[in-house]
């Protein structure tokens, strides 16, 4: 039988040939949850009369959603996740460390794994080649317990992005132009697979961009294969001997096969309040702003903060704008530390906070007003989402969303970048 | 309410109307994250940045009605548990996002597919979860729902995953 690469993982983790549409308990590689959902997850491992975890060293608890706590009800959550990592000898990711989904890519996913994780955004890790799904709490504790999960076989969608990429254009506005076309379930309980001239050369940044916002037209797990570029990767994170090569067959088959033609993409952005609200900036009427927030598992990366500091040097944020900036990880910190490009950044007027999930999720470090508006490079953009139902949040690219913070509205990259 | 609570088969109530798209965000938001641990107090605000007053008019057994993608966004189990708590019997919608749907089994919310256009705010439903019938008593018509797949009905008879791990000491699908 000619696989997907969703149908290959799964039928070695379930011990026989599975195809799209089977149901399978699987054995699972990597089970993480952070502090939104781990507490919930450690209650339920206990209600089922568990004391331990299957495989501690890749049992992952991450406090990065309120981190530093905010508050003491948190900071208490946060207490429930230490312990239970101390008595069964699970791994903590604590404040500072990073977001979980970047933390995953850096030190944990290989290509070919399972990874299930209390946080939707879990598909991040298939840019690694793996096969990568979010689930809720009481799933992610039965993972916990057993290093098993079940699953039904996702029929699979094949991506093709094609022939090239405009100056100013990068993977967000690619992703963002795909889901404004499948909308917010045109995958539903699918994979999304991805390839092509263009989808085959995109660093391990773009593809991570990239699969971290397939859930958002709802997919199960969005997955590249693992090539050179994947191996070069895991090589920079002294991680070389977890590479394998994972591709789809040929003659595999698709639902369904999405061609894009790469030159026909210009700079996006998500329109309140979902984000297959999908526009050209072009097309956009003019939007003043009054927050940028880049970082995040979707755009918190170095090549991120470089092309917006890249954008930013030498200039002002625009009066009346607050820049907020947050790092996805501390290795990524650190870089741009090295490199200059917090410096840059911080004289343009940036405010750069600690590695996690920063504002993203309306818990804290840039919670909007009334009726303010928020452009952000952050994956979901609903009613609400950063913490105030009567805000506006936009999404877009870095490059987008460094020179909407100097021009003070939403503005077209390739006016520098062309 | 409940008719015939031995085997709870049957659930009546009023129904509350939403649209397309409500998301996780919505029925449980992050500005409430502090509340996860208490979720009896989180519940007194569910679906509060879809309807305000929702969680003060909601009573038992009455149902979430919905459009298209009901439930997509985050992971947090908190969202159909909070939807429980509150006393939501089940929740109707034309389509789930995936987590919504699979993590409203793993706690024991009934999440039924159909045609929800022929239902309004406040019309008076009756349901037979077993024979997967949906009566509009207000409209006086019926409605079919898209049965559970094997596995799910499963874990719903075990009230939940975790009591079918419990029970089972592992998967028994």
């Amino acid at each position: 039988m000619h696989k997907t690469i969703s149908e290959k993982i799964l039928s070695k983790h379930a011990g026989r040939e599975l195809k799209a549409g089977d149901i399978a308990v699987v054995d699972v590689d990597v089970v993480m949850s952070q502090d939104g959902t781990g507490p919930l997850a450690v209650s339920q491992i206990k209600k089922m009369g568990f004391n331990k975890v299957k495989n501690p060293s890749k049992s992952i608890f991450f406090i990065d959603h309120a981190a530093p706590s905010p508050r003491s009800e948190l900071s208490n959550s946060h207490i429930v996740l230490r312990e239970f990592a101390s008595q069964t000898g699970a791994v903590v990711s604590d404040v500072g460390e990073g977001v979980c989904h970047q933390i995953l890519v850096e030190s944990y996913t290989c290509p070919g794994d399972i990874v299930i994780g209390g946080d939707s955004h879990t598909c991040t890790s298939g840019a690694l080649g793996a096969f990568a799904t979010g689930m809720g709490s009481t799933d992610i504790a039965v993972g916990y317990a057993l290093a098993k999960t079940w699953l039904m076989v996702p029929r699979t969608i094949r991506v093709n992005f094609n022939r090239r990429i405009n100056k100013g254009v990068f993977a967000k506005d690619l992703i963002i132009y795909l889901i404004g076309k499948i909308t917010s379930d045109g995958a539903t309980y699918k994979a999304l697979e991805f390839g092509g001239e263009v989808g085959s050369r995109l660093s391990m940044d773009d593809r991570f961009t990239i699969s971290n916002m397939t859930v958002e037209a709802g997919s199960k797990t969005g997955i590249f294969p693992s090539d050179d570029i994947t191996k070069e990767y895991l090589k920079s994170q002294r991680r070389q001997d977890c590479f394998k090569e994972i591709s789809a067959d040929k003659g595999a088959k698709y639902e369904k096969i999405i061609d894009i033609d790469c030159s026909v993409i210009e700079p996006m952005v998500c329109q309140p309040h979902t984000v297959d609200n999908a526009l050209a900036v072009s097309s956009l009427e003019k939007i003043m702003v009054n927050q940028v927030f880049i970082g995040t598992c979707t755009n918190g990366r170095f090549s991120d903060l470089k092309i917006a500091a890249d954008i930013l040097k030498g200039k002002k944020v625009a009066s009346g704008v607050r820049l907020i900036v947050v790092p996805a990880s501390k290795d990524i910190y650190l870089e741009a530390l090295k490199e200059g490009v917090l410096e840059t950044l911080i004289n343009s007027g940036a405010v750069v906070q600690s590695p996690g999930c920063g504002p993203c999720v309306g818990v804290h470090q840039g919670i909007l007003g009334d009726g303010e508006v928020c452009l952000s490079t952050q994956n979901r953009n609903f009613k609400g989402r950063m913490g105030n139902p009567n805000s506006f949040i936009y999404l877009s690219s870095p490059a987008t969303a460094a020179l909407s913070a100097v021009k003070g509205y939403i503005a077209d990259p390739r006016e520098v970048l062309g | 309410m409940l008719k015939n609570k031995k085997d709870q088969k049957i659930i009546i109530g009023s129904s509350f109307k939403f649209g397309d798209d409500i998301s996780t965000d919505q029925i449980a938001p992050g500005r409430l994250f502090h509340l996860r641990s208490n979720l009896p107090e989180l519940a007194k605000h569910v679906l509060e940045d879809a309807d305000p007053g929702f969680a003060k008019k909601v009573k038992p057994g009455d149902f979430v009605v919905g459009g298209r993608n009901f439930g997509l966004g985050s992971s947090r189990e908190h969202a159909p548990l909070v939807m429980k708590i509150a006393g939501v019997g089940a929740v109707l919608a034309k389509s789930f996002a995936r987590i919504f749907f699979r993590n409203s089994i793993n706690v024991g919310l009934p999440v039924l597919i159909c045609d929800t256009d022929k239902i309004d705010s406040r019309d008076i439903l009756e349901i037979d979860l077993k024979k997967g019938i949906i009566n509009n008593k207000t409209k006086n018509l019926k409605l079919k729902f898209n049965p559970l797949p094997g596995v799910m009905i499963k874990i719903l008879n075990d009230s939940g995953l975790a009591s079918h791990i419990a029970k089972n000491k592992g998967f028994n699908l």
